[in-house]
């Protein structure tokens, strides 16, 4: 699962549009889980394998997201 | 002060600034590129060619902000960081470097491709600050309560402006 963390620095506009641009989430989708992130603490913003949840990653970190990665299956 | 972004053509926005704030924006841009040196790629040609850089965790709690971990798992946050870490460096620096090159007082016009660049080094400039300062999700109010006086009113401001040029770039864009 590729999760993003809440932190008091990201906008949630921006938040919000990065989950639109990155995922092509539509915009009712990314203002929940931009919600979730921000209520929560946390959000599970996609799943895939872990080539694709590597790249989800690497493009969060490259928009300041605070994104991580929890392998969810048997290694 | 700028009126901050709106739409333009294709994509693309457009903002006036003044001189005044173009400078303080080069001038932050270019500490971000004093900051976030090029991504370090080792010796080996292969590893080089193919971006293979250092493994460790940044001990600048700015970079380590930049560049989080993207693994609980020390082994494998390592792994990913040495395949990862020197190309979102050389991207954290050619959006600071489009800030800088297209940042002009007066009436500026960014293409889409330059706007995203814009909307990432902002976001880069308040991680940077934000973690500098420390701030929490109340710092607008914070503001408000600060004296002028205060030893650390100018970065605060500062930080507040990137805020609504950020916010102001998104609403474009949507």
């Amino acid at each position: 699962m590729t999760i993003v963390w809440n932190d008091p620095v990201n906008l949630m506009s921006y938040v919000t549009y990065v989950f639109q641009t990155v995922f092509g989430y539509t915009r009712e989708k990314a203002e929940k889980l931009m919600m979730d992130v921000h209520r929560k603490g946390k959000a599970v913003v996609s799943s895939g394998t872990r080539e694709e949840m590597e790249r989800d990653v690497q493009i969060l970190h490259s928009y300041g997201l605070w994104a991580t990665l929890q392998p969810d299956s048997v290694k | 002060m700028s009126s901050g972004f709106s739409r333009g053509k294709d994509g693309g926005v457009v903002a006036e600034f003044e001189a005044a704030e173009v400078s303080l924006l080069r001038s932050l841009v270019s500490m971000m590129l004093g900051i976030v040196s090029p991504g370090q790629t080792s010796d080996d040609p292969l590893e080089r060619a193919l971006g293979i850089g250092d493994s460790a965790v940044p001990s600048d709690p700015v970079l380590a902000r930049l560049f989080p971990s993207a693994y609980d798992d020390e082994k494998e946050a390592a792994e990913f960081r040495r395949y990862t870490e020197a190309t979102l460096r050389d991207g954290k620096r050619a959006d600071a470097q489009t800030v800088h090159d297209t940042a002009r007082p007066g009436r500026a016009e960014l293409t889409a491709e330059q706007a995203q660049a814009w909307l990432r080094s902002l976001n880069d400039l308040r991680l940077t600050l934000g973690t500098k300062l420390d701030v929490t999700e109340e710092i607008h109010d914070e503001i408000a309560m600060m004296s002028e006086d205060d030893p650390r009113y100018p970065a605060y401001v500062t930080y507040d402006w990137l805020t609504y040029l950020q916010d102001s770039l998104v609403r474009a864009l949507w």
